[in-house]
């Protein structure tokens, strides 16, 4: 067990690295650089003449000058050894004072979304395997294929819309606007909490449509093994015979594709943050994007990718805890 | 072959009625055709039989057709204003109204009054004048396909000062039936174009790890892997934000493309390696490369054809994505922007919840991105099934 843990973790570092280089690249794509947007941030509408050689002042004073390689080693090295990702456009701040409390936002509504998906998904799609055929099972699949299909961003703006029509309320947003510049406290918290759901059902939307598939899938198999047979055989009552052998089996493939789908709700958080006005990481990397703030870009993405590979490896460990056959085979 | 022998048996015994024969005649038939049928063929008549496949790629199929030739369903130009009917509501051709009843379909013309307080021109509903709906009118002089000038649209008014607006139109004025039929175009051709990019990638990317193995195959799929767990709508939108503002409408376009193509190959990447890997030490591909074949001959001509259905299959189903990709940049102004229409554009009016309510009909792209999605997935399924040289279906 401990000889998988490093192992993974030690291939966790490997593809984080790997990530980082790609981010940064991703970050030197837009047309000039840092120094560039910077000057021209700083002085335009004031009347100053700003030079060439102004800009590149500029750009050796932050080290901008130098060749890719190094200035990738400085942005990375800052980040591992002090925690600094450079620094933002807005009020000449650092990024990590814009991102700021973001971070727990955002990880609060990742966790949301995937509790409202496992307690969707696993148990409608046990009881659709259970009941293959029926009307509900059918209804079931009708469902999966909207979820598919219907963008959640969409959905967002449908729930928007008859939210304010059916109740006249705005559901949007993440906390009342009254605790929006207080300081955190239990009221915020539980402000914040009432104000998840909303974000949570949306992000989970798509999310809920595969896993209901996957689980409905392996429990169909799993219920035709001989183990379901022999129980029933031995005559335990169905409810038990469920959870003990088909049911624990079936919670494998989700488990091993939390990665997935932190992968998923983050590919739609921010469209979908920039529609409910979230203020999270999302929609702040839309605006850095946006607004070409490069290094606020690439600190999210980068963010955003490591909780990813983090979920990943916590997936792995999880899954071989769950099925002992996967330690045996590694 | 032994089984049209034994059928042709059946046909040839005596003791038949005529009727009897034909129907042995037509069996044997059937069969023959069947037993000689390409595999191509055979995947057809088995997607034939998916119902819900067959109505949703006879939807698509209209849909295409529908932005292929938009210029000519469409009445009027994308960015055709229409500046006496602003933010207006939709007209559903009627054939009564509290004047009586007509063959010919016809909507309620507007007249132009000036506004008692402000004096400015405002169009009014007039529910006295009657405009007939005519089909092949003329119009705008349009190239179809970029190709062929001409001025008759398939639809529109009687009266060519009015103009039919099915579904409406947007703040300036702009036909929101005509625009989409545009959107249209361009959305299902970005995915068109982006998929084939993807697909010459995932061919070449996951036919080299597939054929060569071992340590490339180690080295391909460390970095296939690198590029996955990137959650990919904000890796594409890093990607568009570094497109330069002054870019044309037309480099825009294609480098979205790209965009979408460079990344969308994983998933196929991976299909086309895992198939590889397994048949790379068939017995005709080891003939193939002893005979001194290029392992671009050996991938391409020996192996690819074992498994094509396969990629087709990944392909129709890779188009949602794309799709999806493509509507949420546009939504956010980080993928095409205007004057282009895509479904994402035309999106982006109806982002506020205050616009949905004052004119829902912007709304209306938004079903054909839903649509289109599902009829790609439902053809999809239905495609993998067809494909499956194991399924029943004769």
């Amino acid at each position: 067990m401990i000889r998988l843990v490093l192992d993974r973790f030690v291939g966790m570092v490997f593809t984080m690295a790997l990530v980082s280089l790609l981010v940064f690249l991703i970050m030197e794509l837009p047309p000039g650089d840092y120094a560039d947007r910077y000057a021209f941030r700083k002085y335009s509408g004031t009347g100053v003449n700003v030079t060439e050689g102004d800009i590149q002042a500029i750009r050796e004073d932050l080290g901008l000058d130098k060749p890719l390689v190094f200035r990738y080693v400085d942005w990375i090295g800052n980040i591992v050894l002090y925690g600094d990702f450079g620094q933002a456009f807005a009020f000449e701040t650092p990024v990590t004072k814009v991102i700021g409390d973001k971070v727990w936002l955002t990880l609060g509504i990742l966790f949301a979304t995937l509790i409202v998906t496992y307690l969707i998904s696993i148990p409608i799609g046990i009881f659709a395997a259970v009941n293959r055929g029926s009307s509900g099972d059918y209804l079931l699949t009708v469902f999966s294929y909207l979820g598919l299909a219907l963008p959640n961003f969409l959905l967002a703006l449908i729930l928007l819309y008859f939210a304010n029509r059916w109740f006249g309320a705005d559901i949007g947003g993440l906390m009342s606007p009254a605790f929006e510049r207080a300081p955190w406290s239990l009221a915020k918290l539980w402000d914040v909490i009432a104000h998840l759901w909303l974000p949570a059902f949306v992000l989970a939307w798509s999310a809920v449509a595969y896993q209901l598939q996957t689980v409905r899938a392996t429990m169909s198999d799993e219920l035709n093994k001989l183990s379901v047979t022999a129980a029933r055989a031995r005559g335990v009552p169905e409810t038990k015979l469920l959870i003990k052998y088909p049911a624990r089996l079936a919670i494998n493939p989700v488990v091993s594709t939390i990665g997935f789908d932190v992968n998923r709700i983050f590919s739609e958080l921010p469209i979908v943050a920039a529609v409910l006005g979230l203020t999270e990481l999302g929609e702040l990397l839309l605006r850095a994007y946006l607004d070409l703030d490069m290094y606020v870009a690439g600190a999210i993405l980068l963010m955003l990718t490591f909780a990813i590979v983090f979920m990943n490896f916590v997936s792995d460990i999880l899954l071989a805890w769950l099925d002992p056959r996967i330690k045996l085979g590694s | 072959m032994a089984v049209t022998d034994d059928v042709g048996a059946v046909g040839a015994a005596p003791a038949l009625t005529p009727k009897q024969r034909r129907a042995a005649e037509r069996e044997r038939k059937r069969l023959l055709k069947y037993y000689s049928a390409s595999q191509w063929t055979l995947i057809w008549w088995r997607f034939r039989r998916h119902r819900a496949a067959m109505i949703a790629f006879v939807i698509l199929g209209l849909m295409a057709l529908m932005g292929l030739f938009a210029e000519f369903v469409a009445p009027y130009g994308p960015t055709t204003r229409d500046v006496r009917y602003l933010s207006g509501a939709p007209q559903i051709p009627m054939f009564c109204d509290h004047n009586g009843c007509s063959l010919r379909p016809f909507v309620h013309g507007a007249s132009t009054k000036r506004d008692p307080v402000t004096l400015r021109a405002i169009s009014v509903p007039d529910p006295e004048k009657r405009v007939y709906v005519a089909f092949f009118t003329q119009g705008e002089r349009v190239l179809i396909l970029g190709l062929f000038p001409t001025r008759t649209h398939l639809f529109g008014l009687d009266d060519r000062q009015t103009k039919l607006h099915l579904w409406g139109t947007d703040d300036l004025g702009r036909d929101v039936f005509s625009r989409t039929l545009y959107a249209t175009r361009t959305s299902l051709s970005i995915g068109v174009l982006g998929v084939l990019i993807s697909f010459v990638l995932a061919l070449i990317i996951g036919g080299t790890a597939g054929y060569f193995g071992g340590m490339t195959d180690n080295v391909i799929q460390r970095l296939t892997e690198v590029i996955r767990v990137i959650p990919v709508i904000p890796l594409y939108m890093g990607l568009a934000a570094a497109m330069p503002k002054e870019w044309s409408t037309t480099q825009v376009y294609f480098a979205m493309t790209v965009i979408l193509g460079l990344f969308g190959w994983p998933t196929l990447a991976r299909r086309v390696r895992s198939q590889l890997l397994s048949i790379r030490n068939e017995d005709y591909v080891v003939a193939a490369r002893l005979a001194g074949a290029r392992p671009a001959r050996i991938i391409g001509q020996h192996m690819l054809p074992s498994f094509t259905s396969f990629i087709i299959v990944d392909l129709v189903i890779s188009f949602p994505y794309m799709i999806l990709s493509e509507t949420a940049l546009s939504f956010v102004g980080l993928g095409l922007r205007p004057p282009a229409t895509s479904w994402g554009v035309l999106l982006q009016q109806a982002q506020s919840i205050r616009v949905i309510e004052q004119m829902p009909w912007l709304f209306i792209p938004a079903v054909f991105v839903v649509v289109a999605v599902l009829a790609f997935t439902v053809i999809g399924d239905g495609l993998r099934d067809a494909a499956d040289p194991y399924s029943e279906a004769r």
